[in-house]
């Protein structure tokens, strides 16, 4: 049972406590395809459809079945965590392959993605129902493209400058988020 | 020194006695059946759900235990003098002993009603949450549901900025303010600019929107409480 | 695979290949819980056995393992794991399994558990397997301490809830702050990428002449 308003979860998980830049979660794709505005508009995209349905279905395991066995609950989660991503691998193949051509790559990807999983177990701590648990899906894997979509632009637009050797990669990366982490902090007690 | 080239010249064994096994099967894996697949992974399923239900029989009492011990340590800490206490549940807008049958406990909001060795009832603590700087701040506090005066508060949670929000627990002289009895509602002021009104609580410098949530967690609390407990508390079952 | 001996097997994670600084596995919790070193320390200790107890077990039954679920099986495997030491830490450890919170249940997720179990305990024998793991443990247990150790220095003043400084000491509060752990991990390998420049270069220097 949690009072939280819609709002609050949505802007909660969109910025203040956002899940790549505040939470680490994500990190794989963070780090991993955002050299590119596009590629990255597309992840974050993709990533929210699976946010919401994995906030389905954690609800729905939640409620009718895990209720109680509480404790089976990290093992039936990455169980439905991994099938579920293979499923809509197969359904968005068969139905808009054109969709599937767009995300292919990035689904199979998602089934080690901390924020997927991540949002199934945040969501059950927090007792959200069932709406709070859809707003704060989307909010997340709307902040998730947003963290994206910011990085792949600095990197984008500091791929032309004179870096020094040793900071090109990882670290620079790294730096990079940083200041985007310390630019979110600016959030925090907006609610 | 000398071991080591021994265990290696062990190890080499090992693998090549390996070695045929895995060759030979490699060839009857193309062919496994779907049954043999799903066979497998029932069997590792079955396996590890026993393997869990097995420690958690072990260690849920003693995670239990420990949770029950923090609650009550909380609920003696903010009515100061209780030493038993009994949990009420919300129900319908009245206070119930029992929640309805077949309903989770934990889906109905609780109180805590403190007594004294008389048994003379002392107050009554609540829990609630809110949202502060970070995230969501919640905690317990104490009150007395007739006169509406403040027993004690304390922070269980909160994700506060480490060295300025993290003072409404860590900063003993805002917490003792808590503990003053004042009279409820609670109003944050600019530390010193206090003009003695009863209710009156020094902000923190630098961490004003937390010092304002707790405030106005207790506020927000007794209000939706104290309607509630004005019904009447169940008489205890003897 | 039969190229190196167990002793590289156990090195190897330690350094030359450390899942975290070099291989850039497992950030989320390298990153999320090392603001402070006893942080870490829960941490690395939950990953290890985890990452030891599947190993092992894998390593073991890896024949019985038909190719096309070994993954979800590696998973189911993990995932026990885990609840076992969510649940242990919850009934011995409860203050650190606080602290810690939905990050013990995210070792799960960790790539870098079901990276070991893929590239090395599934073709390689129970011994080997073991010594693997407890290397990679180690390296990820060195890095989340050093994290941890900078993070509470620098963002507390203190290391291991032990003062350092004097009572004048002003935190840097932005190290303990998620911000300070993408700058602490960004330093650490621009740190590392320097120390390997120059040891490229001084190679290069000793061979030229």
């Amino acid at each position: 049972m949690n009072d939280q308003t819609l709002f609050s979860i949505f802007f909660s998980a969109m910025v203040v406590n956002n899940f790549t830049l505040a939470m680490f979660l994500g990190l794989c794709p963070f780090m991993g395809v955002s050299a590119r505005v596009e590629t990255a508009l597309r992840m974050g995209l993709a990533n929210i459809f699976v946010l919401v349905l994995t906030s389905l279905s954690a609800w729905v395991l939640n409620t009718y079945i895990l209720e109680t066995a509480p404790y089976l609950r990290i093992i039936s989660f990455i169980i439905v965590v991994a099938s579920l991503v293979q499923i809509v691998e197969m359904v968005v193949k068969k139905i808009a392959p054109v969709l599937f051509r767009q995300l292919g790559i990035f689904l199979p990807l998602m089934t080690t993605n901390c924020a997927i999983f991540g949002l199934a177990i945040f969501q059950t701590n927090r007792g959200y129902d069932f709406l709070q648990g859809i707003v704060f899906a989307i909010g997340a894997g709307l902040g998730l493209t947003l963290a994206l979509v910011l990085m792949a632009s600095i990197r984008e637009t500091s791929e032309l400058s004179d870096i020094p050797a040793i900071a090109k990669g990882t670290g620079l990366t790294l730096i990079i988020a940083g200041s985007l982490s310390l630019a979110f902090m600016g959030f925090a007690g907006l609610l | 020194m000398k071991e080591r080239p021994e265990s290696d010249a062990i190890e080499v064994q090992v693998v090549d006695t390996l070695q045929p096994d895995s060759g030979d099967g490699a060839p009857v894996e193309e062919q496994v059946s779907t049954l043999r697949l799903v066979a497998t992974l029932a069997v590792a399923g079955a396996l590890a759900g026993l393997l869990i239900v097995l420690v958690n029989l072990h260690t849920k009492p003693i995670i239990d235990e420990y949770k029950a011990e923090q609650l009550k340590l909380a609920i003696y800490e903010v009515l100061p003098g209780v030493s038993r206490y009994r949990t009420l549940y919300q129900v319908d807008g009245a206070l119930s002993a029992e929640v309805p049958a077949g309903a989770k406990a934990t889906d109905f909001r609780q109180a805590y009603v403190g007594y004294d060795d008389a048994g003379q009832m002392k107050g009554v603590a609540v829990s609630r949450g809110e949202s502060g700087f970070q995230d969501i701040v919640q905690v317990i506090f104490g009150f007395e549901p007739d006169s509406g005066v403040l027993l004690g508060m304390k922070v269980l949670d909160s994700k506060e900025t480490p060295g300025l929000g993290d003072k409404i627990f860590k900063d003993q002289d805002f917490v003792d303010q808590f503990f003053a009895r004042p009279q409820t509602p609670l109003a944050a002021i600019k530390a010193g600019s206090g003009k003695g009104a009863p209710g009156e609580i020094d902000a923190i410098t630098g961490a004003t929107i937390s010092s304002k949530v707790v405030v106005s967690i207790i506020n927000n609390g007794i209000a939706e409480w104290r309607p509630i407990l004005e019904k009447g508390i169940p008489e205890e079952a003897q | 695979m039969r190229t190196t001996t167990p002793s590289e097997d156990f090195i190897r994670g330690i350094w030359r290949e450390n899942p975290v600084l070099i291989q850039m596995l497992g950030l989320c919790p390298a990153l999320a819980v090392t603001n402070t070193v006893k942080n870490a320390l829960a941490m690395s200790a939950a990953t290890f056995f985890v990452l030891c107890c599947s190993s092992v077990l894998i390593s073991s039954v890896k024949r019985f393992i038909p190719k096309e679920v070994r993954i979800s099986s590696y998973i189911l495997v993990i995932a026990t794991f885990v609840t076992l030491a969510d649940m242990m830490l919850q009934a011995y450890a409860p203050v650190q399994h606080k602290e810690l919170g939905a990050f013990i249940a995210l070792i799960v997720v960790n790539c870098m558990i079901l990276g070991r179990q893929e590239a090395f305990s599934s073709r390689n024998t129970v011994y080997r397997s073991l010594l693997d793991a407890v290397g990679t443990g180690i390296g990820f247990t060195i890095a989340l301490i050093m994290m941890g150790g900078f993070r509470e220095i620098l963002g507390i003043g203190t290391f291991f809830d032990i003062p350092l400084f004097g009572p004048n000491f002003e935190p840097w509060v932005v190290m303990v702050l998620p911000a300070g752990g993408f700058l602490t991990l960004g330093f650490i390998i621009l740190a590392m990428g320097v120390f390997e420049e120059r040891k490229k270069a001084r190679e290069a220097h000793g061979e030229a002449p």
